[in-house]
């Protein structure tokens, strides 16, 4: 009670109170700390699905670009014409025969040396729980044994309906995953984690086995393999990555070249045909819907059930001879008729034509509308008015495109209707599939589903459609379903349910963008058909790292990547900051900076929350514009000796560079000559509006003949642009410039 | 004159601002519909600069919510708001040397570190406690495996660090 007693009381309770304080601060302190990591992840995230549409649109691109050429590239001189047949044609045009003739693998020998799996058919389950085994050690399977497998999965596959039916009452459990991308070590952790196929333990595989990842033949092995040793509970649906023409850009092609350099090609061939033979869906307990990207508000299952899937060999869209020839006669054009003697290209399978893109529904108005995007061509024209008629007529698309999503109605040209035609004058070629029957599978395997309700064209990806709420809900009121499982968008937790849990995303490629980026995932459904999510990331580095740490190293993969789009874009961008500096004080704001960039990149990123990491010393608050580009182009100037608008081009062309590449590389040798790439290459700059002249193509394609032969390297081409990269993704971020 | 000028500087700087916090809003409204998820917007806010304590967060919030809440905060009410805010330079970040501090005030043995568990006590107990999941956070990029404690200092700098 003395004041000795009160005093301690009075410093026990400051003190206390000084605690509290002081807790209270750190704590405040830390949570800004957290958030700011997070909102870090998210501009990440960002700047990765940016830059992963881009890349998507540019196949659009491309895509107008070889039907500009088919349509109407008259070549004005013998080499040319000699150029175009060799990129237009193979030497053997595919029959179907030879797709049987087992001639194709037996005749192929394999060496006692080879240590690798062997398989015999008809395939055991411990062959296949072999297979993984091997490929988990690393080992390569012979090509002998891959076209072998190839051949059963396909005869086993043209027995299958489009849409699978499986039963909860046969198999207890059906585990669902979805897009692996080439990425084995995932699937071997789900068959590590989650027990391999077996009667018990049913497998649904939901598309997108391939491209991206290093490993999607070994991934198609394996699914093929389980797929015949356990056939009534094992079962594929095919994504929009189970495609000839998208493997070649993605990278599927590379890989089945690269590592198998005398078959390859065979491989190739037979995986074409075997991708359009994998069902379309799977349907459990007539209950739960499994496809690949989504539905649309045309979606019509019965339709989808009964078409001939076989007859859609690509997805992505190339006119053909026949249409060609038609358009030519009604217009009267003599200029065409020259046309109609040229081969089809060799990359449209010759008795199979696509009538039309994911991006142009061609008869019915919708309000999805597309455009027509073929120039009509009356006269004869200089190349360069046509060029420029064609480069405003692709403008206009892609334009459109955008319109759309804010247009309910868009008036459409109507296009000739060749297209209809054809499928009922020609007797002789088999069926065609109809538009009808096109777009139908073209919107499940690429499209995706968004928050507001409706169904509007998916211009990022240049097919399918966003679908809204009220599509779903209509469609499973309509087949009386519970609920959507689909793949085809990553997913940072490696799922994501949506529309009321009526739509469930299932991504199972773990560190797709990058380690660390997001984990992957797979379902289970039981008889209740309630879903199991389990989650997982196949990389034991991330674990031991902390959330700052997976943050930051994902961060700097993704702002290399922004880096060298934004060196790709340099020229553009230079004249963007002189309209904001009329004064040329060679500085300009940070707001000038954020918007000049965005004009040209059209990526939608929050550029002031990336500014700290893109632009690092300011004067008074404001940026010296041409230093900076400058710094960005000493990244990659230092390991060419390339001229640096010129490496500008082809940076911000490489994705489309590559395709052509391999498709000019016709015969997949793995090696283009100096004149073909000068040819393709004047084609695609004057189609691209890139400005560039003769001596500089010339200069170009004589710097990347690395070792002067007379023929560029593919792989050593597209090695050179990666070097950068290499470099500093092992290495301490600060050795970088 | 003076007031002229100040205005003029005030409107580049509402401008200004009015760009940055659209742009941190728009990273979190994933159905392009101008909202948010109210859990989200302590990250928008603190990542334009600012760090509220969670109790002038939610004194924030109510500002912006709607008479009704329903879980979801327009941009049409964040905007305002949040001008005033990095107008009036609220809830200013806290210096280096206040941090370490406030450490200090919990290491009245001047010891220069904290032992887990008085890290897990602190920040559990007192102030406004965190979570599980933000403990279990904190600790595993704090803690010195080695010694099983928390050498603020080097902590504090490391985090500086890294922010920057």
């Amino acid at each position: 009670m003395g004041s000795g007693t009160s005093t301690q009381h009075h410093f026990a309770f400051q003190n206390a109170e000084k605690a509290f304080r002081a807790a209270a601060l750190i704590q405040r302190w830390y949570r800004r700390y957290v958030a700011r990591l997070e909102m870090r992840r998210r501009c990440t995230w960002s700047i990765f699905q940016s830059i992963e549409y881009a890349g998507q649109q540019d196949q659009v691109k491309l895509h107008n670009f070889f039907s500009y050429l088919v349509d109407h590239f008259t070549p004005s001189s013998h080499n040319e014409r000699d150029f175009l047949n060799r990129m237009f044609t193979e030497e053997q045009p595919p029959q179907a025969s030879e797709m049987q003739n087992s001639g194709d693998y037996e005749s192929i020998e394999v060496p006692d040396s080879y240590t690798g799996p062997r398989l015999a058919f008809p395939l055991l389950p411990d062959h296949a729980t072999a297979l993984v085994e091997a490929f988990r050690r690393k080992q390569r399977l012979h090509a002998r044994y891959v076209l072998n497998l190839l051949h059963e999965a396909r005869k086993h596959l043209v027995q299958l309906p489009n849409i699978n039916r499986v039963s909860t009452c046969y198999s207890e459990e059906i585990t669902v995953c979805g897009d692996l991308h080439g990425q084995l070590d995932d699937l071997i952790f789900i068959f590590y984690k989650n027990g391999l196929p077996s009667p018990e333990r049913a497998y649904v595989f939901n598309g997108d086995f391939v491209d991206r990842g290093k490993d999607s033949v070994e991934i198609l092995m394996v699914l093929f393999a389980f797929m015949l040793v356990y056939p009534k509970e094992f079962h594929l649906n095919r994504g929009n990555h189970e495609d000839h023409i998208v493997n070649l850009r993605y990278g599927f092609t590379k890989e089945v070249m690269h590592k198998y350099k005398i078959h390859g090609k065979k491989i190739l061939k037979l995986l074409q045909d075997v991708f359009c033979w994998l069902p379309l869906a799977t349907l459990v307990d007539e209950k739960v819907l499994i496809l690949h990207g989504g539905v649309s508000d045309r979606t019509d299952l019965e339709l989808l059930a009964k078409l001939d899937r076989h007859k859609i060999v690509s997805t992505m869209r190339y006119k053909t001879r026949k249409e060609n020839k038609k358009q030519a006669e009604e217009k009267g054009n003599a200029n065409q008729t020259g046309s109609a003697g040229r081969p089809s290209p060799w990359f449209l399978p010759q008795s199979r034509s696509l009538p039309s893109s994911p991006l142009r529904p061609s008869t019915h108005k919708t309000h999805r509308a597309g455009r027509s995007s073929s120039v009509p061509c009356g006269v004869p024209l200089d190349p360069k008015e046509l060029s420029r008629r064609v480069r405003h007529s692709v403008d206009l698309e892609l334009e459109r495109c955008r319109q759309q999503a804010g247009f309910p109605a868009i008036k459409e040209k109507e296009e000739p209707s060749s297209s209809e035609s054809e499928v009922d004058s020609d007797a002789e070629e088999p069926p065609q599939p109809t538009p009808e029957e096109w777009r139908q599978v073209v919107d499940i395997l690429w499209s995706d589903p968004m928050a507001q309700e409706g169904c509007r064209a998916n211009t990022v990806r240049g097919g399918g459609c966003y679908f809204g709420p009220n599509v779903t809900e209509q469609l499973l009121q309509k087949y009386n379903l519970q609920f959507l499982i689909r793949s085809h968008e990553c997913k940072p937790e490696g799922y994501e349910f949506c529309h009321s849990r009526k739509v469930l995303t299932i991504f199972s490629a773990s560190n797709y963008y990058e380690v660390g980026s997001n984990r992957g995932a797979y379902v289970k459904l039981g008889p209740d058909l309630t879903p199991h999510i389990m989650q997982f990331q196949a990389n034991k580095a991330t674990h031991t790292l902390t959330m700052r740490q997976r943050i930051s190293r994902v961060e700097e993969s993704a702002l290399r990547a922004l880096r060298e789009k934004l060196f790709a874009h340099s020229s553009d961008i230079l004249v963007e900051f002189k309209k904001h500096d009329k004064d040329e004080t060679g500085l300009i704001t940070l707001s000038d900076w954020a918007a000049a960039v965005e004009s040209v990149l059209h990526l939608g990123l929050p550029w002031r929350m990336l500014r700290p990491q893109l632009v690092s010393s300011l004067t008074d608050n404001k940026l010296a514009y041409k230093s900076w580009l400058e710094n960005l182009a000493k990244e990659k100037l230092s390991q060419q000796n390339i001229q640096s608008s010129l490496l500008e081009t082809l940076y911000r062309n490489r994705s489309n560079l590559e395709t052509i590449f391999r498709i000019i590389d016709s015969d997949h040798s793995g090696s283009i000559s100096l004149d073909e790439f000068r040819h393709t290459w004047k084609l695609f700059s004057s189609h691209m509006n890139i400005d560039i002249t003769d001596d500089c193509i010339c200069d170009l394609a004589r710097s990347i003949d690395f070792n002067k032969d007379g023929h560029i390297d593919i792989n050593e081409f597209l090695e050179a642009f990666r070097l950068v990269e290499q470099s500093c993704s092992g290495a301490d971020v600060s050795d970088c410039p | 004159m003076a007031d002229d000028r100040d205005r003029d500087g005030t409107e580049i700087a509402v401008a200004e601002f009015h760009k940055k916090i659209k742009e941190a809003f728009e990273v979190f409204d994933h159905e392009s519909n101008n909202t948010v998820d109210v859990r989200e917007v302590g990250t928008i806010i603190r990542s334009l600069g600012c760090c509220p304590s969670e109790g002038e967060l939610h004194d924030l919030i109510a500002e912006v919510e709607e008479e009704e809440p329903t879980g979801y905060i327009r941009f049409e009410k964040f905007l305002p708001v949040m001008t005033e805010v990095l107008l009036e330079r609220r809830y200013r970040p806290i210096p280096e040397d206040i941090l370490l501090r406030a450490f200090e005030v919990l290491d009245p043995a001047k010891r220069g570190f904290l032992s887990k568990d008085e890290l897990i006590k602190y920040m559990t107990e007192e102030g406004e406690p965190f979570s599980q999941e933000e403990m279990e956070e904190m600790l595993s990029a704090a803690i010195d495996p080695e010694s099983n404690s928390v050498l603020y200092k080097d902590y504090i700098t490391m985090m500086v660090i890294d922010e920057n």
